[in-house]
């Protein structure tokens, strides 16, 4: 299985990446773009099969390591190997 | 590649290999070569590794010296500077590379250097860098700034060694070819240098760092092409830089070297495991077996060819004591680096590699090192400049302008702006031995060896525009300018490194400017005893055809034996007076002078003689210099370069916040007198009472002194020619760059 | 005073604490690998600035989860003096052990440069020896020195005198201009700015050092 895991900064943490990010489309003519956040993608290859263990787990993970929860979120999610 | 490929003349093409050069690896095998043999060959005999159409003019370099321990042929060079300490280092090219990926190509260029320097047993204590870019109006300029910039610092700051000087030039040469130019210095004791010889027969050989994987293969053969507009197709032979496992590899290393375990060691760089295997055999007069199966291995399936060229980065190759393998092992696995013996040493002379129970590759090491092409590569003598003689139009007033609005013009020009946008993003201070650096504006910078009371000064340094127009004198007046930088700080100079950055050798014009490079370094060296230890060359910096100026880049190093007794730009105090030592004809062919405000050398207009270096002055000069400040007769110094003594003097009221005011003068065309590059002079503050004897002194030496104004005042003046507050002055120096890279 | 400095991969500034915590203490300190599950008697840890890590996934994350801090948390918490800079702030916020988190400069580059201070907290045991001395100058160099905390967390700061020191001309977008921080019982600080590059006037200055005689005095 794998575990796809998204970090990113909490709404009312500023993003001065994410701002960057969205000044310098609109600068290339992307006029559509009026707000951007940066944040991360972890993918982690898990053993077994055991989706709903694995959820417990991951969590357990984003709690412990893998997110700082003073200022960031994730969420996460749990696919088969294909 | 699978060792079955069949070898056609295409296959034999794409590999850089000539016709000649192929049927010479026949010849010396007996036998066609396999597809891994071939590729070994290749990179081997490539510009990069094989050096063969610079090696027989490197040859005529002065290498020797009184402190001199270890010249060029090993990873670095190695200068003793007393009580058992030595200093080791070098400076090396990742052009081409940066150019694709400025980021990880400027990183990895950072990496590289550093594991030349601690692979001979030094810890590094500072790195360097001389970028070049093109004109700040191309597309491109920004962003190879602001992403080389940031890989520099990325990789530095990561592996905690301060980066403490360097130089950076914009110029329309560089348009489609930058230059990042990295250098690393280092300390070890004189008892603890490592080499690369793998001496005796039958030793383990050990693999030790980051796994391999397929990045960079023929990076090499990269570095040895031109450009072409397909050249954003190469991305993926760059390599990602890791600092984290340098530092870990630096640091697991030197524990090992502490021990007495190491024969041989050097790291993995260009050609990876094939140029470090095979360097160290050939050294060391012994043959190598390896089992291609003990390599850690990042991919799967990866192929032999794959293993024997990828230059991922992070690896050393060591060659240790048997019976001690276990020591390496523990030391390895602490700082949690893959550690694996993947061979040893033979007495077959040979190289023969087996990847799953089959062998994929057995040639003679000789061939590889002793029939690597040397080429006589034609030559013609680059073209005599015309002396710009002065002319009363190129007065500022003159031509309808004024001294204010050329001094700012020159400070608010790309070379002579502020760099501190660049500076302030390496960590100039981690270890805390750095006693001066670029934060200073200084001309060299100074880093404490550690626990001791003496000092290493640092300096790099060339001028491209003096090289364009006459590569002898531009050759020689790169020497002579780190030799001078080196004694505004009070400090003996060594030796130099280098780093020759030149277009295509195959074309016999620039062939010549690289030829004539190295006359012109040669005889600086030798009249300035100041020796070649170490250096890179990187040829075919060319894009479309367009070559950039020729640019040999000089790394200095010098002693300063006490620490006591150094100076620099710093220092210099209200009332002081102004000394000019050196002579002055207010040279301004080539002139930074010339190509801003007057045109020369741009678009089409000609391009003048560049100011002649005289040696023996330039040594006289200095000498003197350095004895006033040992004799603690100086409050600050400066040596002149760009922009002249009006520059010198204002970069000067910079670093000290103070302005100044420069007499009139009746000798020289004001313009020629402020702006002019004439060589071998130093500008000095010294105390009222210390003029008369500085100057007498100096008389009596047959050297030229002058006053020539005093330090003081909140503005900047010369008599006859700018009258400027110091503090707009230096607002506009400061604001170019970070306004041009925000832009 | 016996001191300890602890170790991870990639801590640079390890040597330069030491040699700090040895010239004004007048001892070498013990050097503590992260491995180490229990910390050696001592009367003072360092925590060293650096790139512990090399700052993958987050400036120190990794490192704050090793052994050998969760062994200096238990004794932080029963008031052993604690002293964490730039890597070493990052590595106690991420441990629990101090409020709030350092994000990227507000910039978005690396800065070094010789930073003013304020001092702030005049009374704390990391700077009594300050004296009458409030402004101070010490060499920053960081990526990610940008303090954060939410507003609730800076009412307490403020409250609880917990702000030792201040950016005069603030390089990272810190809130408040924080630069160093203590904990409640005021025996564990963090900061960004590196005080023991500042204890030799041929290096950074001389700021640092009534830093480190403020711990020694207060330990007497």
């Amino acid at each position: 299985m794998k575990a796809i895991i998204h970090i990113g900064l909490k709404p009312g943490v500023l993003d001065p990446q994410g701002r960057t990010i969205a000044r310098s489309l609109a600068h290339m003519g992307f006029d559509q773009v009026t707000a951007a956040r940066q944040g991360k993608t972890i993918e982690l290859d898990l053993k077994g099969d055991d989706q709903a263990a694995a959820e417990i787990q991951v969590k357990d993970m984003c709690e412990k390591l893998l997110a700082n929860t003073v200022i960031e979120d994730y969420r996460f999610e749990i696919v088969g190997q294909d | 590649m699978s060792s079955k490929v069949k070898i056609t003349p295409q296959i034999v093409a794409e590999h850089g290999l000539s016709e000649s050069e192929y049927e010479l690896i026949c010849e010396r095998l007996g036998r066609t070569p396999n597809i891994n043999e071939l590729g070994i060959f290749s990179v081997m005999w490539s510009e990069h590794c094989s050096y063969k159409s610079s090696r027989r003019h490197l040859g005529k370099l002065l290498t020797k010296g009184e402190r001199v321990i270890q010249g060029p042929g090993e990873n670095a060079g190695v200068i003793d500077i007393d009580d058992g300490d030595v200093i080791i280092f070098k400076m090396e090219s990742h052009n081409h590379p940066s150019y694709i990926e400025p980021y990880q190509g400027a990183a990895t260029g950072v990496g590289g250097i550093m594991r030349d320097v601690f692979t001979m047993g030094a810890r590094p204590i500072a790195n360097l860098n001389a970028l070049r870019f093109g004109e700040p109006d191309h597309p491109k300029t920004k962003t190879l700034v602001a992403g080389v910039v940031h890989g520099i610092g990325g990789y530095g700051n990561c592996v905690g060694v301060p980066t403490v000087g360097g130089e950076t030039n914009f110029d329309k040469g560089y348009n489609g070819n930058i230059l990042v130019n990295a250098m690393c210095v280092g300390h070890a004791r004189a008892d603890k240098v490592f080499y690369s010889a793998a001496k005796g027969v039958g030793n383990p050989i050990f693999y030790v760092g980051s796994k391999t994987g397929r990045d960079g293969i023929h990076g090499a053969t990269m570095a040895s092409a031109e450009f072409d507009d397909d050249s954003d197709e190469k991305r993926p032979t760059v390599q990602v830089g890791d600092p984290f496992t340098e530092k870990l590899l630096i640091e697991a290393c030197l524990e090992l070297m502490a021990t007495d375990v190491i024969i041989a060691i050097q790291d993995m760089g260009a050609a990876g495991l094939t140029s470090s295997a095979i360097e160290m055999a050939d050294k060391g007069g012994v043959g190598v077996h390896m089992n291609l199966d003990k390599v850690p291995q990042r991919e799967r399936n990866m192929t032999p060819y794959e293993m024997m060229l990828s230059e991922s980065q992070e690896r050393m190759l060591m060659v240790l004591k048997p019976g001690q393998e276990h020591i390496a092992i523990e030391i390895f696995e602490k700082w949690d680096l893959d550690v694996a013996e993947v061979g040893k040493t033979t007495d077959t002379g040979r190289l023969v590699l087996t990847h799953k129970k089959k062998k994929v590759c057995d040639i003679p090491i000789a061939p590889l090192a002793d029939d690597a092409p040397n080429l006589d590569r034609p030559f013609t003598a680059p073209a005599k400049r015309e002396i710009l003689a002065h002319d009363p139009m190129f007065d500022p007033v003159e031509r309808g302008s004024s001294y204010n609005s050329v001094l700012e013009a020159l400070l608010t020009s790309p070379d002579i702006c502020s760099k501190r946008w660049i500076w302030e993003q390496y960590d100039r201070t981690v270890l805390s031995d750095t006693v001066d650096s670029s934060q200073s504006g200084g001309d060299a910078a100074i880093v404490r060896v550690h626990g001791t009371n003496k000092a290493v000064a640092i300096t790099t340094d060339c001028t491209p525009r003096y090289c364009l127009a006459d590569p002898f004198e531009g050759g020689k007046q790169a020497v002579a300018e780190t030799w001078r930088n080196l004694t505004c700080v009070g400090a003996e100079p060594i030796a130099i490194t280098d780093c020759l950055n030149f277009g295509n050798p195959e074309r016999p014009e620039i062939m010549g400017q690289f030829v004539y490079a190295i006359n012109g370094m040669n005889e600086a060296c030798r009249a300035l005893d100041y020796p070649v230890v170490s250096g890179n060359v990187s040829l075919y910096n060319e894009t479309n055809g367009q070559a950039i100026p020729p640019t040999p880049a000089i790394g200095g190093v010098g002693l300063i034996k006490d620490l006591q007794k150094f100076k620099s730009i710093t220092g210099a105090k209200e009332g002081d007076t102004l000394i000019l030592i050196g002579a002055s004809q207010g040279w301004i062919g080539a002139s930074l002078f010339a190509q801003i405000i007057l045109g020369f050398g741009r678009d089409g207009k000609p391009v003048y003689a560049p100011p002649p270096v005289d040696l023996d002055a330039e040594k006289a000069n200095g000498d003197y210099v350095r004895r006033l400040i040992r004799d603690r007769r100086v409050n600050a110094v400066h040596d002149l370069s760009d922009g002249g003594l009006a520059i010198a003097a204002v970069e000067m009221a910079f670093a000290n916040k103070m302005g100044f005011s420069l007499d009139a003068q009746n000798d020289l065309p004001n313009y020629a007198w402020l702006f002019g590059e004439d060589q071998g002079r130093y500008l000095i503050a010294v105390e009222k009472y210390s003029v008369n004897p500085v100057i007498s002194t100096a008389h009596s030496k047959g050297i030229p002194a002058q006053k020539i104004g005093t330090v003081g005042g909140a503005k900047l003046i010369a008599a006859g020619g700018f009258d400027i507050s110091l503090n707009d002055a230096h607002m506009k120096y400061e604001n170019w760059l970070p306004d041009y890279m925000a832009s | 005073m016996k001191s300890a400095v602890i170790v991870f991969p990639a801590s640079n500034c390890d040597r330069d604490a030491a040699d700090a915590l040895a010239k004004i203490t007048g001892r070498d300190p013990l050097m503590v690998w992260h491995e180490e599950t229990t910390l050696p008697p001592v009367d003072f840890v360092v925590i060293p600035g650096g790139f512990s890590y090399g700052d993958y996934l987050r400036s120190g994350a990794i490192a704050a989860r090793s052994p050998i801090v969760q062994d200096i948390v238990r004794k932080a918490g029963n008031g052993l003096p604690v002293a964490g800079f730039c890597n070493g702030f990052q590595i106690l916020t991420e441990s629990g052990l101090l409020p709030g988190a350092l994000m990227r400069n507000k910039g978005l580059r690396f800065v070094c440069r010789p930073q003013k201070l304020k001092i702030i907290n005049k009374t704390s045991m990391f700077t009594k020896a300050y004296k009458d001395q409030t402004e101070i100058t010490v060499p920053i160099a960081h990526f990610d020195g940008n303090y954060f905390a939410d507003g609730e967390t800076l009412n307490r700061l403020k409250k609880n005198g917990q702000i030792v020191f201040k950016y005069d001309g603030n390089p990272n977008g810190s809130v408040n201009d924080i630069a160093g921080i203590c904990n409640e019982a005021g025996n564990v600080l963090g900061m960004m700015p590196h005080p023991e590059r500042a204890v030799d006037p041929m290096h950074g200055g001389t700021d640092g050092i009534p830093f480190f005689k403020s711990v020694l005095e207060s330990l007497r």
